[in-house]
């Protein structure tokens, strides 16, 4: 089975619509958004919509989301920590 | 300062008041709408709050006379209601007489009835009568129809600053002559679309909006309709009507910068207001109040704030409200139902206030009108920025 | 009304008309009720990061707007004024579909964003950083009439002024699909859409696509036609719209033995389409008539189609022998009229001129 951190990375691309990008090619600890993937606000937006659909999270505050999106290994550890299904 | 083309008649459907007077009344009492959703069924319906017209579908059909198997959508109903009042105060009775066009803004159109009857429409030929009702161009055609006006008919959807591209589209058409007369404005009925749609946004707020405010969390959405009738100089001449006020300056353009989120200069926003002075032929100060787009949401109060501080400097900003969180967010017909405000305004010479601030923000110390004022007021700037990187800015004088 | 020159054009089509040497010489015969566009290569005008988001109508809208703008050797129009029946509807239809089937569950912001009818003017400027004047009309038939309509004013307001007009629009699957069921659509399974002006069935077929044109007041060396007059009518009988053609004729000084080709908006639909033809036997017996819906299929911004049409004739002067629905031939192409209507609404009057090199 993949890890999370893996299994985020599919999830991403495919959420994103990220047609041009590998899961090889996304770094445990590079930044999503900025210099990283280079994703925006609605990115983020999409985000939260994947953190409640896949691991029942939910989030009220959208600049929540700032710290939690850092990289996908920040993302995994907020997940595992929080996650209700 | 520019001639500009003048206004004979408003009209107004809005959660405050079903006529000019009843909103009238509404904003002199600081008398707001909004409250918990009511009309319609949503899983959403204890997280935001909204301003709804409280009339039934069946209602409106019952007001305009409508026939059981009528294709008007609930924006299409609103609409109607709204542009009859204008024509009514207008004195309009002979459409045919003269060149008129109707021109109405809307951002969902029939997505009201869409939403209602989409999964049921293979099973039920009874609602195929409304399959076309989804085009926002048809929700306005069969308002157009219901008036009696044939001839030049058209949609804008530039999202929130629709109705205020109408109402310059309008003033455009009659100044260069190719129509008589024209009633502009813009219609949008709440819909579970629209909810969703900005729900998805993080948007809305859970509570009654605070434009403007330190700690404001968002808009309220609203559903309304609003329409002027705008006629050429060579018309006021032949009927001698009371003109209830000018529009002078009108003007729209582009943020360019983000598909939904304004930049954070206000770019357009500035670009808008400046060329809406330039073809009013005025100076900054020349403004005695500014009835502000003020949604309510960080991102736009904050672009807004901004482009004003730009345009009329960092100390001389004039004064200024938004009277979103009397309506909500009435979308498409925010700019319409705005203009009848800026309108009302000077008619009555007031300025209405911006509810529930308490805190300025800390990016600036602009600070809106909080309570009623009564004031000479010459001119109004009204501001309605959308989606897409639209905004538009609308100048009237007495 | 001012001049308005005609320096680029681009169309999508169901047929391979963006390509600039393509002139209808060769067809794509389609045979079902909804068909598709003809895909250029999106790639090559958009950048991959950018087009992610996407839907086929921006991509459409974005990519003859490029087109067209290097045709006319423009890098900035100064307004950007979009026509389009639907939006992206696509988008508007997934996500209407999702608040029903999923109780307004899981509904992630992008396709809402799309949803609204300015996405494509709105990315257009995004793409070009166009910070000028951005409208976008939604009047069924007559969509991208208005946007030129609004673009003439502007010409007349302020000449120095070059400005990009778009129509677009893209099927979306199931909302296409509702409109067999009220008589907008045929409902035959397989259809030789060529033979389409023939048909005795109500209804008509679908499709999509795109035109983008610059416009200017001024001539310019890349002028290859002009629009002289457009009018609009919401709502007329058949014989007051030979009335409103005979008058729009007149206030340009003209008759209809002044018209050296018309061309129509005909699709098919055995209801509707006698407005198209009590006009061919009344005004334009002895005029050269021409078609396109049968090789484009019809969509609320289809007659822009007519606008390419009539350029690319005024300019080469030749006709596609494909678009000829009589024997009439004329012998040069000066002055071409559009007209086209949906279902006896949304009427168009279109006068195209020939531009003198």
């Amino acid at each position: 089975m993949a890890t999370l951190p893996e299994e985020l990375k599919t999830k991403i691309i495919e959420q994103l619509h990220l047609e041009d990008i590998e899961v090889a090619e996304i770094g445990d600890d590079d930044p999503l958004f900025g210099d990283g993937l280079g994703l925006d606000s609605i990115d983020a937006l999409e985000l939260i919509v994947l953190l409640e659909k896949e691991y029942g999270i939910k989030l009220k505050d959208p600049k929540e989301g700032k710290l939690i999106f850092e990289s996908v290994n920040v993302m995994a550890a907020y997940i595992e920590k929080n996650r209700s299904k | 300062m520019n001639t500009g083309v003048a206004i004979t008649g408003m009209g107004i459907l809005s959660p405050i008041g079903n006529t000019v007077a009843e909103n009238l009344q509404a904003l002199q009492n600081a008398q707001s709408s909004i409250a918990t959703i009511e009309m319609i069924q949503t899983r959403h319906k204890e997280a935001i709050k909204v301003g709804e017209i409280k009339k039934t579908n069946q209602e409106l059909a019952t007001t305009l006379g409508l026939s059981d198997t009528h294709r008007f959508s609930r924006t299409a109903m609103l609409g109607a209601i709204a542009a009859k009042e204008a024509l009514q105060e207008a004195n309009i009775t002979d459409i045919d007489r003269y060149k008129t066009g109707f021109i109405s803004g809307t951002s969902v159109g029939g997505m009201d009835t869409t939403e209602q009857y989409y999964l049921r429409f293979k099973e039920e030929p009874n609602y195929r009568r409304f399959i076309q009702a989804q085009h926002a161009g048809f929700t306005t055609q069969t308002i157009a129809h219901h008036l009696g006006i044939n001839g030049y008919v058209s949609t804008i959807s530039t999202a929130c600053s629709s109705a205020a591209n109408a109402i310059m589209l309008g003033a455009r058409m009659i100044r260069a002559g190719q129509l008589d007369r024209v009633v502009v404005g813009g219609t949008d009925a709440l819909s579970k679309f629209t909810i969703n749609g900005f729900n998805s946004l993080m948007i809305l707020s859970d509570e009654v909006c605070t434009p403007f405010d330190h700690h404001r969390k968002g808009l309220n959405l609203g559903e309304a309709a609003a329409y002027l009738v705008l006629e050429s100089d060579a018309m006021l001449q032949k009927t001698e009507k009371k003109v209830l006020g000018t529009v002078v300056g009108w003007a729209n353009a582009n943020d360019a910068f983000h598909q939904t989120a304004s930049s954070a200069n206000g770019e357009g926003a500035y670009l808008a207001m400046e060329q809406a002075l330039a073809i009013a032929k005025l100076e900054p100060n020349a403004i005695d109040y500014i009835n502000a787009h003020g949604t309510a949401t960080p991102n736009n109060d904050l672009s807004e704030g901004r482009a004003m501080l730009r345009i009329f400097g960092q100390d001389s900003v004039p004064m200024f409200s938004s009277t979103k969180a009397y309506t909500g967010h009435t979308l498409a017909a925010a700019g319409a139902v705005e203009a009848v405000y800026s309108l009302l305004s000077l008619r009555e010479q007031l300025i209405f206030p911006n509810l529930h601030f308490s805190t300025p923000m800390e990016e600036f110390s602009l600070i809106p009108q909080q309570t009623i004022q009564h004031r000479a007021l010459q001119t109004v700037l009204s501001n309605s920025f959308g989606f897409g990187g639209n905004c538009s800015t609308l100048i009237f004088t007495n | 009304m001012r001049n308005c020159y005609i320096n680029g054009i681009a169309t999508l089509s169901a047929q391979p008309t963006t390509d600039p040497d393509h002139f209808l010489e060769e067809i794509i015969e389609h045979t079902t009720p909804i068909f598709k566009a003809y895909d250029p290569d999106y790639k090559s005008y958009i950048k991959p990061a950018a087009m992610r988001r996407m839907s086929k109508a921006v991509k459409m809208g974005v990519t003859t707007a490029k087109m067209a703008l290097e045709m006319a050797s423009l890098d900035m129009p100064d307004a950007i004024i979009t026509g389009t029946g639907m939006g992206c509807k696509q988008d508007s239809e997934k996500f209407l579909e999702k608040i029903l089937n999923d109780d307004e569950q899981f509904l992630t912001p992008t396709l809402f964003i799309q949803s609204t009818h300015n996405t494509v003017g709105g990315q257009i400027a995004l793409t070009l950083g166009c910070k000028g004047y951005n409208v976008t009309y939604v009047q069924e038939a007559v969509s991208f009439e208005v946007a030129v309509m609004d673009a003439q004013l502007m010409l007349s307001e302020t000449p120095e002024k070059q400005i990009l007009v778009g129509g677009i629009d893209e099927i979306p699957k199931n909302s296409t699909l509702l409109h067999q069921l009220d008589g907008q659509l045929k409902t035959e399974e397989h259809i030789n859409v060529v033979q389409l002006l023939d048909s005795t069935t109500q209804g008509t077929v679908a499709s999509e696509g795109a035109t983008c044109i610059v416009l200017s007041a001024e001539k310019t060396p890349n002028s290859i036609a002009s629009i002289k007059a457009v009018e609009i009518i919401s709502s007329a009988s058949s014989s007051t719209i030979q009335e409103k053609i005979n008058a729009f004729l007149i206030a340009e000084g003209m008759t209809p033995s002044d018209i050296d080709a018309v061309i129509l908006g005909n699709n098919g639909d055995s209801n509707y389409d006698y407005y198209y033809h009590d006009i061919q036997q009344a005004l334009f017996q002895h005029t050269e008539q021409l078609c396109y819906k049968h090789l484009t299929g019809d969509y609320l911004v289809a007659s822009s189609v007519g606008f390419w049409l009539s350029s690319k004739i005024l300019q080469k002067q030749q006709v596609p022998p494909v678009t000829k629905v009589n024997a009439v031939t004329a012998s040069q192409y000066k002055n071409i009229l559009l007209y086209n209507q949906y279902q006896g609404k949304n009427h168009s009057i279109v006068l195209m001129q020939h531009v003198h090199a």
